[in-house]
């Protein structure tokens, strides 16, 4: 039973990881890109989220609303003013990774001056109790951040798959040069999926600070090459592969901790996703099959 | 005045000089066939017209709309569909997706529904295969697919794109049925082909296109029957 008690909190970490994988993995399916700042969208929900909540005072539910679309606008104005013109002018993927590199400094630097560098507390946020359920004791935010990271997943599903704009993303994804004949608008249709993505990232985000309370300018790096770890796993451009590769890697750190190995997690976080990579080098969920032409 | 107008047109690849000054022209109702040996800047000149490469000089017109400084993806907006080389049909897209993509400009449901109804009339095999996955088919399938997503736009004007490359003479015999199909219902067409002895049978008029120049331009049938055309294009 403490095994299956420590696999739930695993799956509770992992829902953190497995929203910020979901931002990577659309992003990356859309215009190849890793976007390495966008662990960096994470501390900017924390951050508006605490400015919210801890300096003006909202209620808890503006807050988070709030810090959502925040993160949702500033994604897409993070492409327009970053990326967009790299991608109308055909430049090499590298010029575009060197430049999200750059727009994670900046915002992680622009935090810092606003915030200053040490951190902040943020205050339990959604109540938390135990629950019992048979034999294994859980606590609600477990639940919560697993029930949340669920509803996201399926949301995100219907989103791509039965929506108009879900449909151009897929298409644009998949041939923008076709896409465009089709006349759909290709650079609003990636600057929407840098939006999404974002936004699903400030609730990542809206996660953590209930779950560990405490936030710096920095603290994008980690969990953001985490959530970029997970979506490899589970097949980078994959909505289920992202989740997955989430929830194991919340498990393998959690039965690694309970194990008594908390000083190597990272570590065994790191060598799972050169195990499976060696194995399957796309991913669990990555395609490599070519289609008929 | 003609439906299309190519003026002086001129494309670089870096220093690679593509299309040398080329006119043509195509008018309302037309087949008009861009005929030319692989390389001869056949899909460049689409391109070019579509927005999809950068123009160097010259002037490109539609309707009285000047398409180069017109943003590819509002092209199809005027009127202009285009069926490219390759298909490129969205291959992880099922096929009813794939024609919802085609038609993802129209706001008028009623005669979008309409419009779906005569593409899977004219091709019964897309109407069979609707929830297949685009990548699925064969090569013929999917040249019938492109051009029904096309067709979704409701153009005045359609742009083909080699639509007999890798297919059986039987099956290009089939899409040159349709395309002569679609003419008859009342769109123009713009064809470029290597296969010049089809496009010559179905075209009104013809423009001969090598290494980047129109070298022979007329009547198709006319063409047809010229010696240089014969000897270069039609085996003899």
């Amino acid at each position: 039973m403490d095994i299956l008690a420590q696999v739930l909190n695993g799956l509770g970490i992992g829902s953190i990881y497995a929203l910020v994988a979901l931002g990577y993995s659309m992003v990356y399916g859309i215009v190849q890109l890793i976007n390495f700042a966008h662990g960096d969208i994470i501390m900017v929900g924390a951050y508006v989220t605490y400015v919210g909540l801890v300096m003006a005072g909202v209620p808890l539910w503006a807050a988070v609303l709030i810090s959502i679309l925040f993160c949702g606008i500033a994604g897409v104005l993070i492409e327009k003013l970053a990326y967009s013109r790299l991608l109308k002018k055909g430049a090499p993927r590298i010029s575009l990774l060197i430049t999200a590199i750059g727009v994670s400094i900046f915002l992680q630097n622009l935090s810092q001056l606003l915030f200053s560098s040490s951190a902040k507390s943020m205050p339990a946020m959604f109540p938390n109790g135990m629950l019992e359920l048979g034999a294994l004791q859980v606590s609600s935010n477990t639940l919560l951040n697993i029930g949340t990271s669920i509803v996201m997943m399926i949301a995100l599903q219907l989103l791509v798959n039965k929506t108009k704009i879900g449909k151009a993303m897929r298409a644009t994804s998949e041939d923008a040069g076709a896409a465009k004949l089709m006349g759909i608008s290709t650079s609003s249709t990636i600057a929407f999926t840098f939006g999404v993505g974002s936004a699903l990232a400030a609730v990542g985000a809206v996660l953590y600070c209930n779950t560990f309370h405490q936030i710096t300018p920095y603290m994008g790096g980690m969990l953001g090459l985490k959530a970029f770890v997970a979506a490899v796993l589970g097949g980078i451009g994959s909505i289920p592969g992202a989740m997955l590769g989430g929830y194991i890697l919340g498990v393998a750190e959690s039965l690694t901790t309970a194990a008594g190995g908390s000083q190597i997690t990272d570590a065994i976080v790191f060598g799972i996703l050169i195990l499976v990579l060696l194995v399957k080098p796309a991913g669990l969920f990555g395609k490599n099959t070519r289609e008929k032409v | 005045m003609a439906m299309l107008s190519v003026k002086d047109l001129e494309v670089y690849y870096g220093s690679i000089h593509a299309i040398k000054g080329i006119s043509f022209e195509v008018n309302e109702g037309e087949i008009v066939t861009l005929i030319g040996a692989n390389g001869a800047g056949k899909t460049t000149t689409l391109h070019a017209i579509s927005g999809l490469v950068k123009v160097k000089s010259g002037s490109v017109d539609f309707c009285g709309n000047n398409l180069r400084t017109t943003e590819p993806h509002k092209i199809i907006r005027l009127g202009l569909a285009q069926v490219p080389e390759g298909r490129r049909v969205f291959a992880k897209m099922t096929v009813q997706e794939n024609l919802e993509m085609g038609a993802c400009i129209r706001k008028d449901k009623a005669a979008v529904e309409a419009d779906y109804k005569a593409v899977f009339e004219r091709l019964p095999r897309l109407k069979e295969r609707r929830k297949q996955i685009a990548g699925t088919l064969s090569g013929g399938e999917q040249q019938m697919l492109a051009i029904g997503r096309a067709l979704m736009g409701n153009p005045k004007m359609l742009l083909l794109d080699e639509p007999s490359m890798g297919l059986s003479p039987l099956l290009v015999n089939e899409i040159f049925n349709i395309i002569q199909d679609v003419n008859k219902s009342g769109v123009t067409v713009l064809l470029v082909e290597q296969n010049a002895k089809k496009a010559l049978e179905i075209a009104n008029r013809a423009y001969v296109l090598e290494t980047g120049g129109i070298s022979m331009s007329g009547d198709a049938k006319t063409l047809s029957q010229d010696e240089q055309v014969r000897k270069a294009y039609l085996g003899g």
